[in-house]
This record gives structure tokens, sequence and C-alpha cells, in this order.
């Protein structure tokens, strides 16, 4: 089936997400939409999806205009969707997550769950997936739930495929697995859209791509373009894809984790016996699949989990029980994860949101008064300092974009002395230049001789900032390699394998192979 | 510096589950302790050396059991000892890791219970406890329970916080002996009341569904509200209208016992269940149909995903809107029915906040019960029991205060929802309004 998109126009307020957006994919070609973080990718496909009504535009299917008032309608036209964030109910079984809403019933209306099996092993056979049609889709790993959303778009027999950002979640492995997968749905004659911003996928799997910024097509591109071809044009200018550093000097021990484990609620091992350390100095990148216990053990650093077993010293001083205001206090930096939900208050104004940690003393708080004078001149200096873009120091924080809002919490940690820095996904979520820029500042405090643990779901991530590279994976600790370590071990790890020589040593050695 | 010597490489990729450990509580056996204590406690202080007589049969039993007779003291004093025992082997479970299963809480309350009725009875001026008329009471308590945690459960499931379960009892007690009274006839009047009542119930229910649903109004708060406005308006018509016209407007012929034939002579349990009104017969319905409904039906399906993930279930083109106003409708409508039971049921009248907290009862049942209408229905009955020993006690003339025995419900309440719970898992989106951009 052949898809088209012709001026497609939507706004939130005064925002154009996107901007008279034309797009064709031909049936059994993998059609590649590129961009940045809020370019409008994921809008556009919302668009066609039916979840938005588009301001402007029009959406052919086979040269047919199309009116879809829900994705109701969008999916009876032929389209599916595997979304970013997985549109599964995670207390349903599989089978039941595939036929809801348009399930098979016998007389009186009782569903008939045999017939709805037997879709999903039939489907599940055509692509070679192992996938239990009675498991409930909480228990499943986030590379088989993807599965399932696939064989949810395929048993509506969906013509046109978008994949929205499908590889954030997956370890290198599994991406393989499914380009793969994407390859043989184009075969058999799928329109396939493919929304990325990682340009490896891209010239992996792409038929076309299609580069979006600031919610405009801004060109197209061959496959057979380079890395900093597709950047610059991802961007608007030309970018440093790798981070200048130098070889760390390190310093002493500083940070000292030992039998670090973090019990969740029904008693499971998310974070299972770690021991690390970090020398000052040092960066050490915890590497592994989303959701494999690296914000637990974040958390559990900064004295955030309320069920921890093991020690946590840091300089010495044990660090384990203490509360999160003392732990703050001996100087822990914390990045974390979400900054919308745990890094800022929304409706805080910037000011208000680089003094959050500092409301219990001088010189912001003065007998019981925040200081609004030493506030706003400590605040300006930090919005010049790390070219934080925002109206002014007074805007509310959640009105800024992503790049910023990340920005502003670096410089509410980075601007206390530090003598560790905890920095859980800086940059997800971030445009290029700011990621550029939030790297810099994270190898600058390296540099000054703070420890730092950064926790990232991204190779490219661990890769530019690492020392060394710790990797988890189901709460326990594969190894810890050299920050050199090429790509394909590091994947190999984060399924859980271990590096065939087994890093028992932290320092440097054969684990490179 | 510690190296990862110590993991295993056994982890195989395709296995999931993490490694656990038991997260010991030592809730049970300190709730089973503190209870023995306070028994044993009871039991030294106030002497009550006669015998409890437990009664099995109604006078109009065609199979007639004897009674029971229990020493007092003996019995009460082996049942302290069991209580201990039981104390005991839970927290020898607790320290061996291992969870205190529900049978064993089960078999507590029961013998905690037999002492406390032994008790209680072997001081009293007639020491007979008639156990058929307590728990045919306590059924008739938890009717209005069971219709109300129903309608909960339905409309939690479906994502919607239901706090007016309240006001919809009392809509319907309202509706129902006004409509009833004014029709009169002996089943026509009853039969158009319970309609009228599920009427007024989803009328309750509209206001709530369009104020939660179309406007994103708190839940909860929408919920107190709805209840104060129907307290108000209906203790106002019934102290101005209602009073005034009694004849007329208050006095609905009550709906008649119908007992079934056979499956009514089941000694205990037969008068217990299958001598009952209409409105009781039409629960067991209910029931049934909301359990099969709710997990095996497309409806329910439908209904459970709008609960615990909107969004996915507008991705496979569900109306989020429209299954919640529905539902959250005809959860009203089943709160609404339930309320008759109040006028044509039991008392015979309406009068001034009759409800007197049934809702919100019903809404500890639901969640006790874990959203499960079995389960909750199971908890209502508890709730419902706990009530009617108090009133029984009372009439045997106990020497328990009243005034703590009118606490028994609510402590069972308090004690079942905080105590043996737990952590419990509701509808994931229960009470997020779901905002389409």
């Amino acid at each position: 089936m052949k898809l088209e998109l012709r001026g497609i126009t939507k706004k939130f307020g005064s925002l154009v997400a996107n901007d008279h957006i034309d797009l064709t994919v031909e049936a059994g070609e993998i059609h590649c939409l590129l961009g940045e973080n809020g370019a409008g990718k994921s809008t556009l496909m919302n668009v066609l999806y039916g979840l938005y009504r588009a301001d402007e535009g029009e959406i052919l299917l086979d040269d047919k205009l199309q009116h879809f008032e829900g994705p109701g309608d969008a999916m009876r036209a032929g389209i599916g969707m595997v979304h970013q964030h997985f549109m599964l109910i995670p207390v349903f079984t599989v089978a039941e997550n595939v036929m809801l809403g348009h399930e098979q019933t016998h007389r009186g209306g009782l569903i008939d769950l045999a017939a709805a099996r037997q879709r999903v092993r039939e489907i599940s056979d055509r692509f070679g997936f192992d996938v239990d049609p009675d498991a409930l889709v909480d228990d499943l790993p986030v590379g088989v739930q993807q599965r399932v959303e696939i064989i949810k778009a395929l048993s509506r027999d969906a013509r046109v495929l978008v994949f929205d950002e499908p590889t954030a979640v997956l370890t290198p492995q599994e991406t393989d697995e499914l380009m793969a997968i994407m390859r043989q749905l184009k075969e058999s004659g799928a329109a396939i859209v493919f929304i990325t911003h990682k340009l490896r996928e891209v010239r992996e799997v792409a038929d076309r791509i299609t580069v979006v910024r600031l919610g405009k097509v801004v060109g197209e591109a061959e496959p057979t373009a380079t890395n900093a071809e597709l950047a610059s044009l991802m961007v608007g200018r030309a970018v440093e894809l790798t981070v200048q550093k130098e070889e760390p000097t390190l310093g002493e021990e500083a940070l000292q984790v030992s039998h670090l484990s973090v019990i969740d609620p029904i008693g499971q091992l998310v974070v299972n016996d770690v021991s690390f350390t970090v020398r000052r100095g040092e960066v050490l990148a915890v590497a592994g699949v989303q959701g494999n216990g690296q914000t637990e053990l974040t958390e559990a650093l900064v004295g955030l989990q309320p069920r921890v077993q093991g020690e946590v010293r840091l300089d010495g001083e044990d660090l384990t029980r203490h509360t999160v205001r003392k732990i703050l206090d001996a100087g822990v930096g914390f990045v974390p994860e979400d900054r919308t939900e745990d890094g800022l208050v929304g409706e805080f104004t910037v000011a208000e949101n680089l003094m959050l940690d500092r409301s219990d003393g001088a010189p912001f708080v003065k007998a019981g008064n925040v200081q609004r004078g030493f506030l706003a001149e400590f605040a300006k200096d930090k919005v010049a300092e790390f070219d934080v873009r925002t109206p002014g120091i007074e805007t509310k924080a959640g009105r800024l974009s992503g790049g910023n809002q990340q920005k502003v919490v670096l410089a509410r940690e980075l601007s206390r002395d530090l003598n560790l820095l905890v920095a859980a996904q800086p940059t997800r979520g971030v445009d290029v230049g700011s990621i550029e820029f939030i790297h810099k500042r994270i190898i600058e405090t390296r540099d000054a001789g703070v420890p730092v643990v950064v926790v990232s779901t991204e190779l490219d991530e661990v890769t530019a900032l690492a020392d060394r590279i710790m990797v988890m994976y189901r709460g326990k600790v594969v190894g810890i390699v050299p920050g050199d370590t090429p790509r394909e071990v590091l994947g190999l790890m984060m399924a859980g394998e271990r590096p065939a020589p087994s890093g028992d040593a932290p320092t440097p050695e054969g684990a490179a192979a | 510096m510690t190296a990862p010597s110590q993991h295993h490489a056994t982890a195989a990729p395709t296995e999931r589950a993490l490694d656990s450990t038991t997260v010991i509580s030592w809730k049970a056996p300190i709730s089973f302790a503190v209870i023995t204590v306070l028994l044993a406690v009871l039991f030294l202080t106030t002497r009550h050396s006669g015998d409890a007589i437990f009664r099995l049969s109604g006078p109009r039993d065609l199979i007639q059991i004897p009674e029971i007779t229990l020493n007092g003291p003996v019995t009460t004093w082996t049942c302290i000892v069991l209580l201990t025992g039981i104390t005991v082997v839970s927290a020898a479970m607790v320290r061996a890791k291992r969870r205190v299963p529900l049978w064993l809480v089960v078999i507590f309350a029961v013998i905690g219970l037999v002492a406390f009725l032994t008790w209680a009875a072997a001081g009293a001026r007639t020491p007979v406890i008639p156990l058929p008329g307590l728990l045919a009471g306590a059924l008739s308590l938890s009717v209005p329970l069971i219709f109300g945690a129903l309608c909960g459960v339905i409309s939690e499931r479906v994502g919607v916080i239901n706090i007016a379960i309240e006001g919809q009892l009392l809509a319907g007690a309202f509706t129902s002996a006004v409509v009833a009274s004014v029709i009169g006839q002996q089943w026509l009047g009853p039969i158009v009341g319970l309609a009228a009542a599920a009427v007024s119930g989803v009328l309750v229910a509209f206001v709530l569904a369009a104020f939660a649903i179309k406007y994103f109004v708190d839940q909860v708060i929408v919920g107190v509200v709805l209840n104060v406005l129907v307290i108000g308006l209906t203790s106002f018509l019934f102290s101005q209208v209602l009073a005034p016209n009694a004849a007329l407007l208050n006095s609905p012929p009550r709906l008649q016992r119908i007992p079934i034939p056979l499956l009514s002579e089941i000694p205990l349990i037969g008068p217990m269940f299958f001598r009952q009104t209409l409105i009781v017969y039409a629960m067991y319905v209910i029931i049934v149909l909301v359990y099969i409904g709710l997990f095996h039906t497309r409806w329910g399906l439908r209904l459970r995903s709008v609960g615990e993930h909107p969004q996915a279930a507008d991705t496979v083109g569900i109306n989020v809107a429209r299954t919640r106003f529905w539902n959250v409708s005809l959860a009203g409508a089943i709160a609404g029915f339930g309320g008759a039971f109040f006028t044509l049921g039991a008392v015979g009248a309406f009068n001034k906040e009759m409800t007197a907290g049934a809702g919100f009862i019903a809404l500890a049942a639901v969640i006790f019960g874990q959203w499960d209408p079995i389960r909750a229905t199971l908890a209502a009955l508890l709730f419902g029991f706990a009530s009617n020993l108090q009133n029984t006690l009372s009439v045997i003339g106990s020497p328990v205060p009243s005034e703590f025995m009118l606490m028994l419900p609510y402590v069972v309440t308090i004690l079942a929802v905080a105590g043996f719970v737990g952590k419990v898992r509701g509808p994931a989106s229960a009470g997020k309004p779901y905002i389409k951009s």
C-alpha cells in the first residue's frame, strides 16, 4: 500500500510542530524519518494514526483521500503502529492485548480466547517469533513486548507500518533482529516508516531517508550518505560527534560501593550485589538496556531507595543509611533520569529551580526569607555560564525545551562543591547542540578531580564519556571493562553475556578483545 | 577494589525473573499476638462463668439440629491456647522466611470469633446465640454494601474513582420509597420503585461522569460533593415533603420474602440465602453477571483496558471517554438499585441519611476485595457480619458495652483493610483523567 502525506500542518498553540510536511512511502519500501528529538516526527505519525487531527493537509492511501476520526479509522484503513512507549496493557496476556479492539466472540458475548491465541501463534510462526500467547505482558522483556506490538499491528492486516523510535529500548543484538524483521515485512510488500535519530540504523535499513528539522522537511538523503552529512542535515550545522577529552588523571578511590542490593516492594533484587569503585577524576559509565537496575542503583547512591543492603562509602565516610539531605551535603550531585518528574519543578521559575536544594540556609535563605536579590544574581550568572536559552530567569522551567531544562538541572548540581557527580541519562531527549555542551561539562567536572558516575542506555554516549564501563543486566554487574571496549562486546554484555576474559580486575586488561 | 568475581555467569538470556528475596513481614504474627493478648486480657478482667448455647436451627425449619452448649471458661481458655499456638507457628514461619498462608488467618479468625461469642454469651441474660438469625441478618446488612461494592468495582476498573456510592445508594433509597408509595399495590409498586432507584443512581453517576470525564475535575472531590448534595437534597425533601405526606409518599409496600423450595430448607445457610426478597435474588444474578462480564466478555476486556492504560485502548480504536461514561452510569444504576433495599427490603420507609456510611464501607470492600467482584462481595459480607454481631449481642443482653459493640464493624474494616490486605495494586489509571491533545 502506498502512503502519501501532503502538506500536513499541526500546531500546538503558537508552536508549529509540523509545517507543511510532504512524505511519500511506496509499498515494499523502508522509509526513514530522521530528525532530532522534538523535530516533529512523532507528531506527524500521530497525525497519520488519527491520534491528532491535522490543522491542514491530506492523507492518501493508494491515492485515495482518507479522513481519520481516530486511531480506529486509521487501523481499519490498514495503518499499524509500533509505538515508542508500548501501547500494551501490562496486566493482560499477549492474546488479550492482540485481540483488544477487534475481539472475536462466541454466542452470548463471551470472548473467543482460543481464536486469539491461534492468531498470535500464526503470526509468530510466520516471522519466527517465540511469543507465548498466554504470558502476561508485564512479565515479558521489552524486546518481546515490542514483538507483541508488531503482532498486534499485523493481526489487523496492517499494510503501512510505522515504527516510532523502536530501538531505544533494545540491545544492539535485538536491534539487529528488529532490522531483519523490518526487511522481512518489506519483502512481503508492506510500506514501512522508520522513525529514529540514530544514524547507524538509518544507513543500515533505509531505502530512502527524509530529514525533518523543527517541523519542516529539510531534505532527502541516500542511505549511502556519511554520518557527518546526515548529522549536519539533521542539526542544521556541522556537529562534532565525539567528545574531545584528555586521558584522565586518576586520583585516589573516592566512591566505594560494596555488595549493594536494592529490594523492590515485592522482594525482587532489582540491584543485585553490585560492587565497584570510582576514582577521583574518572568517569564510570553504567551501560545497559533500560530497566536493568541502573535507575535504582543511582537512586540508592543518593539515598532515595528505602530497602538497601550493602555499603556505599564516599571518601571513607559511610553514606548508606543517611538521609538524602546528608548525602547531598556530603557533596553528591545528582542529575535524575526523568528531569520533568524528579529534576525540576515545572511550575517554578528557572531561578527557583536553581536553588531547590539550597533552601536550608545562607546564602540563599536568611532568617527564613529567600534572598531574592542574591538569587537573581546567582541565577543570571548560571544561566549565562550554562548557556540556558530562556526568556529570563523568571520563566517557568516547564516552558523550556528539554535541552535547556537539563542545563538548568546541571547548573544547579554543578554549582555546589562536589565530591561525586551521579548523572542518569543526562542527554535523554536533548537536542544535539545541548548534548555537546552537557558532555563537555561532564568531562570538565571529571578533570576538576570529581569522580563521576554516568548512567546511559545509549552506547554512543557511554563510549564517548567513559573511562571505564560497567555493564548491568537484570540488576547484576556483567563486568567492568575499559572505556575503549568495542561496541560488539558491550552489546553482548548488555544481553547478559560476560566477555570472554572475565573482567576480574577492573583495571584495563584483555577485555578489549 | 572489589571485583565482580562473585557474580555467576549462569544468567541465561531467555529467563526473565530477577533474583528475589522474601521481604519478611511480621505483620501477621504481630497482629495475631495483639489480638490474642487483647482477648486474654478481656477474658481475665471480666470473667463469665456460665454456659453458652449456640442455636443452629430456627423454629420453623424442617430439619432441626440440636443446640450446642459450650462451657464458658473451658471454651474460651482452650481457644486462647489455640490462638497462642497459631501465633507461635506464624512467627516461626516468618522466621523461616515463609509467608503466613491465608488459611491460617481464617482459622485464627474463626477460633477467635468462637472464643469471643462464647465469652459474650456466657455472661448474657439469655445465653443463647441464634446462629440462623445472626447469619440472615448479616446478609441483610451486607446487601447494600455488596451493591455498592459492585458499583465501585466497575467504576474503578474503568478508571473513575467513585466516592459517590453513598449518594447513589441514598438516592436509590429515596426514589424507590417515593415511587413505590405513589404507585402502591403489592407487586407493581416495589418493582417500578426498583427501576426508579436504578435511574436515580444513574442520574447521580451522570453528574460524576460528566465532571470527571468531560471536564477533568478531580474525581474524589466531585464524589464527596455529590454525597453532600444528595444527603442535603433527600433530607430537605424528606422533612418538607415526605414527612407531612407520609401516607401518600413514604409508605411503600415492602417486597415480600420468596422462599425458594428445597434450597430454603438447607440447615443454617438455607434461610440465610434462600428466604429472601427479590432484590437479594437479583443481587446473586448481578454478582455472577459482573464477574463473567468483567473477565470473559468483550465488554469487560475493553472496560479493564480503559482503566489500566487508556491510551493503549485509544490506539486500538476504543473510545475511552464513551466507555468510561456509560460504565460509570451502569455502576450508578447498580448502586441505586441496591439503595432500594433500605426502603423496600429492610425498613419500609425512607429516613434521613438512612444509608449511614454504607457507601464508604462499600468502598473499603472494593479495596479489601482487590477490585474483584467476588472478593469484594465476600469483604462486604464480612463487614455485614460484624455489624450484625453487634445487633445480636445487644439483643441477647450481653454485658459488652454497646458503645464498644458499635465500634466493631468499623474496627473490623480498619483491621481488614490496613492489617491483612497489605499492598494491593488497583487499576493503574483509576482516578486519572484521560486528556487527549
